[in-house]
């Protein structure tokens, strides 16, 4: 902030607050030329003032917000660009991971200013990384089978994964997929949930609606929708697994799709975006971009093993 | 007083009475839609599936017919009939009385329109679309010609107290209208914003925070100044005190916005000087409930007998009462448990319902009979029905909220001993739940209240002039 923008404010703010005094001081004496208790003389549709004095302890108050404010002012930024005696600040707005806040809260320390976003996540941190330290030296399929740790990383998804998948981790038709029936779009070993958490998926079903043409569409998911044992139109079908040829090279040839491209399979009857005639023809024709978003920097390694303990116990019976 | 010319001017009664009517009309729109979407959260199938009945498009409907459309005639009403008779002057000019009239009525009906067809602008209090927005402005630059027109050929040389309230009201409102709903229109129906990111949050809340500086406090505060002392018969309390409190509120209100927005992309001096002009505003805005208050001294009986005296006196305690939550929810300690929770709709619910709806309607009250040229309202009975319809409404609303924003902002806030969160979002609202059917209730009361003062009021006008000439003193509220 420049020096102009800096002197603008605090002229203005202080001239309102000093203004409020002496505006205060002016009206506790009797400038109205009549007695205190008495009418001011005149009359307005027959209303009359009276010139009584401002009520004492009214006064006092008067008083004491104006000081209070003049010494929060002093204290805490607010002045333009005065940072306040004590150096506080709400937050680091530069911050973008858990990194460099760890990295920002020392620095501030080190200077002496008060952070107190950061100040918070470092006291949170001293007090509960131990905890998840501790069980992150179990691997997550044995983790799945600790109920204390399971518990926590059930209440982790509640706050951050529920949104989509649901608080029973069911899922939701639009490509939110179920957790639960241990059928893996990118695996369900304990390293690859950690893996989805960590980094996110970003899956691409690429539009086929130019390349197949109508016709083409028709046949495609005809064919596909018969991979689930779908009764269906079987001339279409027998065109369309000609066609399939192009969906192999990530479904597979047998259409039981591929974990590394996180390429569902097709033959099982469960669908991330509708297994309706009309929802596979709009999959094929406009293509699907799911993404699972990457929570290394908002939960942190721990946490994320926690809650991918919490993720394979859905579908893991504790032995 | 001497400056007063002897003979008595004719007043525009005719745009005092069509907006004191519209006031009632708007009032039953408005508080019945809250009610209606306050039921709504606890029973949403009350949707009907239909995207013009959900809450997202009621609710921006409810606030501007409640502001707006009751407050707003109101507040037009009123401050022509005060500053007519405390002018000793007929209005500057008819012909933009009339316009006012026709014009404000044609935004609420655009609004009714709109907003539950989905077409909004987004900010808060600010809803409307440019052409309305255009329309309002047109409308309230006729408003501000008129008042100060009238206020210049006054017969009288001192200029009222209310009127100081009216005017700072009428200007303020002027610039923030103007200057928040700046845009960019893309078709007729839909526009931008000129502002981006926290300076059109900021821009926002300078704007949302004085439409209850301005709006609902300052122009009620007017109201005030006129009908307390006016029904309660005495002098108005301290002319010094009315001096210090006007000016140190209108320039202490225009700098609390910030307090909307703690904890936000707000730069933090910004916020510090919107908490801080917060607190010390307490002080002064206090100065009119105590004005107001002890205009009574020496009338007290009288609240005995007089259920208007009633509404106007208790509509000053909810005033008090909601001046002091105010600055204290804008501490940013307070404001870190009490933001986003059912707390701060406790709040505003305390000083719309409390304060600005209790004192128009006791003005409302004193004037329909003046204006159709009765002695008193056809049942006196039926005002007192309304007054306590009105008061357990208004507080077994604001304790429901209370103790639903407290729940909400404690269970938000509590951690295990792992560090996560205890509740989730949704346990949350499960918890708010039995509150949402009280607020519910409550606003059953006022809504009831406001079909009773119909009814009275249609009485009221019905009847044969002069025919109705009730003696307060024979007939016990």
């Amino acid at each position: 902030m420049s020096m102009f923008w800096t002197i603008w404010i605090s002229v203005i703010t202080l001239g309102t607050i000093i203004g409020c005094f002496l505006l205060l001081r002016w009206c506790l004496t009797n400038f109205a030329g009549v007695k205190e208790g008495e009418s001011m003389g005149h009359s307005f549709d027959g209303i009359e003032e009276v010139n009584n004095p401002l009520p004492k302890w009214w006064t006092i108050l008067f008083y004491v917000t104006i000081v209070f404010g003049l010494i929060y002012l002093v204290l805490y930024p607010g002045l333009g660009s005065y940072k306040g005696l004590w150096g506080w600040q709400s937050s680091n707005q530069n911050i973008q991971s858990l990194a460099e806040s760890e990295q920002a809260t020392q620095q501030a320390m080190e200077d002496g200013r008060y952070v107190e976003y950061d100040r918070e996540l470092a006291k949170a941190a001293a007090r509960f990384d131990p905890i998840f330290e501790a069980f992150a030296q179990t691997p997550v399929e044995q983790l799945a089978g600790n109920p204390e740790a399971v518990k926590i990383g059930r209440r982790l998804f509640l706050q951050n994964c529920s949104q989509c998948h649901g608080s029973d981790a069911r899922g939701q038709n639009g490509g939110f997929p179920n957790l639960t029936d241990d059928d893996w779009l990118y695996g369900g070993s304990g390293a690859k949930i950690t893996e989805t958490l960590l980094n996110g998926r970003q899956a691409a079903m690429p539009a086929w609606r130019d390349a197949m043409g109508e016709q083409g569409i028709q046949e495609t998911v005809a064919y596909v929708l018969s991979l689930s044992g779908r009764k269906v139109d079987q001339s279409l079908a027998n065109s369309g697994k000609a066609r399939f040829a192009v969906c192999a090279a990530c479904h597979g040839a047998d259409g039981k799709g591929n974990q590394a491209l996180g390429a569902p399979n097709l033959t099982d009857n469960i669908w991330l975006y509708g297994g309706s005639e009309r929802a596979v023809t709009e999959t094929l024709n406009y293509g699907r971009n799911g993404v699972m978003p990457a929570f290394k920097d908002t939960l942190g390694e721990d946490k994320i093993h926690v809650v991918a303990a919490y993720v394979y116990s859905l579908s893991h019976q504790p032995k | 007083m001497s400056e007063i010319s002897q003979e008595k001017p004719v007043y525009n009664y005719k745009v005092v009475r069509q907006f004191t009517i519209m006031t009632i009309v708007w009032g039953i729109v408005g508080m019945g839609l809250g009610a209606f979407i306050a039921a709504q959260l606890f029973a949403p199938v009350l949707n009907f599936d239909l995207p013009w009945l959900t809450f997202s498009r009621l609710r921006p409907l409810h606030t501007n017919a409640v502001i707006f459309a009751f407050g707003g005639c109101a507040l037009f009403a009123t401050s022509y009939y005060v500053v007519q008779r405390t002018s000793q002057v007929r209005l500057f000019s008819d012909k933009l009385a009339a316009f006012t009239f026709w014009g404000w009525q044609a935004v609420i009906v655009c609004a009714i329109i709109t907003l539950p067809l989905g077409m909004t602008s987004t900010k808060e209090y600010a809803e409307l679309e440019w052409p309305i927005d255009i329309l309002i402005a047109l409308v309230w630059i006729a408003y501000c010609i008129n008042f100060f027109g009238t206020m210049v050929i006054r017969k009288v040389s001192h200029i009222y107290v209310a009127n100081w309230f009216f005017g700072a009201f009428m200007l303020t409102v002027l610039v923030l209208h103007i200057g928040n709903s700046m845009a960019i229109p893309v078709s007729f129906t839909k526009s931008y914003s000129l502002y981006a990111g926290s300076v059109d949050a900021m821009m926002q809340w300078w704007y949302g925070h004085n439409a209850v500086g301005f709006f609902l406090t300052a122009g009620f505060l007017g109201m005030m100044y006129y009908f307390v002392p006016k029904q309660a018969g005495r002098p108005v309390y301290s002319y010094r005190l009315s001096i210090v409190h006007f000016w140190a509120l209108i320039s202490l209100y225009i700098w609390a916005g910030p307090h909307h927005l703690h904890y936000t992309a707000l730069p933090d001096w910004t916020q510090s000087l919107g908490m801080v002009m917060s607190i010390i505003l307490f002080v002064p805005s206090w100065g009119g409930m105590i004005n107001g208050i002890m205009t009574l001294s020496g009338a007290w009986h009288k609240l005995r007998t007089d259920p208007v005296l009633r509404f106007l006196v208790v509509s000053l305690t909810f005033y008090g009462m909601s001046t002091f939550e105010g600055p204290m929810m804008a501490i940013k300690t307070v404001n870190a448990l009490s933001h986003y929770t059912d707390w701060t709709i406790g709040h505003v619910h305390s000083g719309a319902l409390g304060w600005v709806a209790m004192i128009s309607i006791g003005s409302v009250y004193h004037l329909v009979p003046i204006l159709f040229n009765q002695r008193s309202m056809y049942s006196v009975r039926l005002v007192n029905v309304h007054f306590w319809l009105a008061t357990v409404g208004v507080v077994l609303y604001i304790v429901a909220m209370w103790f639903s924003g407290v729940l909400q902002g404690l269970m938000w806030r509590a951690v295990n001993a792992d560090g996560t969160l205890t509740y989730s979002f949704v346990e949350s609202l499960e918890a708010s739940k039995p509150f949402y059917v009280v607020r519910f209730i409550g606003g059953c009361f006022v809504v009831a209240g406001m079909l009773v003062m119909a009814y009275n009021t249609w009485k009221t006008v019905r009847a044969p002039r002069g025919s109705i000439a009730q003696d307060l003193a024979t007939q016990p509220a």
